[in-house]
């Protein structure tokens, strides 16, 4: 496989054989044209891992999904006190379903750090057993993530409609504004599980990140009513990666406007520039892993 | 073990890859196996708690100790070739770098130095097991084993009936596997990674939980791969197994071989050497004495 180097393997009489080298590189980026086809070739392995880790976290029930359900809406209501309190009650009509859609999104967010800084310590058996390309653990996370987040979209829904909220065509813009936080995260994702190998506390230091990240992105607050003020924290407001994603996924799905494209393109960039990095970081080291477990 | 140098060895390699249509007396392409004087190394650091981010931190600047490694010779210079259709036996006190072998040969650990030449599909059957979940059945992990090596899953659908009715597990297969012997256990894992029709097949200690007909049932698997020119390297304790299913057999100790020969004379002077009166042990009398001996690799983690 891949972390090594194969080669493409020659005729003999009895068909083509695998032919692979392993050789003495620990770090260095294997070859990804080796490295890619063996990451697609086991896409049925990640959908049946993450389907089976689902299942063995009892979500696949009908208690375990109402739970999907429960817990994101009950999250929601302990930031809708926490804000009312903040403000002295004073808020917009449609404010908890703004607050609902960038929590849900956000905490999809930091769901694939936590889970992929887990992902490669918690499959040491894994790790050390079997020539997976190791890429494959945290991309099931993130995986996991995304299924255990669907749940809370039809939270949104209910509340929005409840709400008397508009709807429209602008409503696909949320598409690309959801793949950039996922493409993002997954890029951050793929350092946090790298760090973990390295730092075995990393995942004690990252929920306070998480958190803190939280309050510094439109969740709360709206983008527009912050970053566009003079100031430096209105500034530093800006320049934070989520909130142009978060700000154009709550235009889109609470005010049914479409979002600012420089916004969309600002987006892109982080997720691309993020997701590139980790992928490299995390390939890169990823030899090392069986070694350091 | 910088990349530049590894370069180095691939640009002097070259010319006698892919593009020959014919093996063309290559041994990297007609052997099974070759192990070019291989050295693994693990490090550990020396203080444990040396490996977090609140010692790093709160350690920055001083000057400490505590992040040297030590580094462990698991495996010092090996070298050894094993053809196709053969089946090698490797066998040595604890800790003398077999099972380290074995994982730098299935890909897995890379060498610290030298270089490892596989040429086939390879199967592992570690001492650890195949990353089993006990949580889940028996099915699941039969798919996810299946799934991880590389097979599509109409590949899985194909093998899951042979897999099942050669581990003789079909009524057990959808409880968890927690609920497994250590014996059933390992008649799935070996089960599985004889299913998945591999070139080279790599067994640690796998053969020890088995009874004496699943035994039997593991040596006629194995023998049936060999027959068609697969080529199987076997870790085991057990003298017996080795001697009746080798062609070939080295002796490792503290990292080196010692000695390669026949199974019967290496194994005869290994014996003396672990102070072992050498006695005709055949496999099928081993089944009953160590029976359950290795309880210690089968606990599951999950994953």
């Amino acid at each position: 496989m891949s972390m090594l180097d194969t080669q493409s393997p020659p005729r003999t009489v009895a068909g083509p054989l695998e032919h692979h080298v392993f050789r003495s590189r620990r770090s260095g980026v294997p070859r990804l044209r080796t490295y890619v086809p063996e990451l697609w070739g086991r896409r049925e392995f990640i959908m049946e891992l993450a389907r089976c880790t689902l299942r063995s976290q009892n979500y696949l029930n009908a208690f375990g999904q109402l739970w999907l359900v429960i817990n994101p809406l009950l999250l929601g209501c302990v930031y809708y006190v926490l804000a009312d309190i903040l403000s002295n009650g004073k808020h917009a009509h449609n404010y908890f379903s703004m607050l609902l859609a960038g929590l849900f999104l956000y905490t999809f967010f930091s769901s694939i750090l936590s889970q992929s800084a887990g992902s490669i310590i918690g499959s040491s058996r894994l790790v050390l057993n079997s020539r997976l390309p190791r890429l494959v653990l945290p991309v099931t996370q993130i995986l996991i993530a995304f299924m255990r987040f669907l749940p809370t979209l039809i939270v949104f829904l209910v509340v929005h409609t409840l709400q008397g909220l508009q709807w429209g065509v602008v409503a696909f813009w949320a598409i690309p504004a959801f793949l950039e936080v996922a493409v993002f995260g997954a890029g951050l994702g793929f350092i946090c599980a790298t760090l973990q190998v390295y730092f075995r506390d990393f995942s004690n230091f990252l929920p306070y990140v998480t958190r803190i990240w939280l309050f510094l992105s439109p969740v709360m607050w709206e983008a527009q009513s912050r970053i566009y003020k003079p100031g430096l924290g209105a500034h530093l407001l800006g320049l934070n990666p989520l909130t142009p994603m978060i700000g154009s996924w709550g235009d889109v799905l609470v005010y049914n406007v479409a979002p600012n494209s420089l916004w969309l393109v600002e987006g892109a960039g982080w997720a691309v520039g993020a997701f590139v990095i980790g992928v490299f970081v995390f390939i890169r080291r990823e030899r090392e892993f069986s070694v350091r477990l | 073990m910088s990349v530049s140098d590894t370069t180095k060895i691939q640009v002097a390699e070259r010319p006698a890859a892919p593009s020959a249509p014919e093996a063309t007396g290559d041994p990297d392409f007609d052997l099974a196996i070759r192990v070019k004087d291989v050295k693994v190394d693990y490090r550990t650091i020396v203080n444990p708690r040396a490996n977090t981010l609140r010692h790093t931190l709160t350690g920055f600047g001083r000057k400490t100790n505590d992040r040297k490694v030590r580094l462990i010779h698991a495996v010092r210079g090996v070298s050894f070739d094993v053809p196709h259709g053969s089946v090698l036996g490797i066998i040595g006190a604890n800790g003398a770098g077999k099972s380290t072998i074995m994982r730098a040969m299935a890909g897995i650990l890379p060498p610290s130095e030298g270089e490892i030449v596989v040429n086939g599909r390879i199967s592992t059957l570690l001492a650890l097991g195949v990353g089993f979940n006990g949580q889940l059945s028996g099915r699941d992990n039969v798919v996810l084993g299946s799934l991880a090596a590389g097979l599509t899953r109409r590949q899985v659908e194909e093998r899951f009936e042979q897999i099942t009715d050669w581990a003789e597990l079909r009524d057990v297969i959808d409880l968890p596997m927690k609920a497994y012997s250590s014996g059933m256990y390992g008649r799935l894992a070996f089960g599985v990674s004889t299913h998945l029709d591999p070139d080279v097949l790599l067994v640690d200690e796998a053969l020890s939980t088995g009874d004496a007909h699943f035994r039997k049932k593991s040596y006629d698997k194995m023998q049936e791969l060999v027959a068609r020119s697969r080529t199987i390297v076997i870790v085991s304790h057990g003298i017996g197994a080795i001697r009746e299913m080798c062609d070939e057999c080295i002796w490792m100790d503290k990292g080196q071989v010692v000695r390669r020969g026949k199974p019967d004379e290496v194994t005869a002077e290994y014996l003396e050497f672990q102070g072992v009166a050498p006695e005709k042990t055949t496999a099928s009398d081993e089944a009953a004495e160590d029976d359950g001996a290795d309880v210690d690799d089968m606990q599951m983690e999950d994953f």
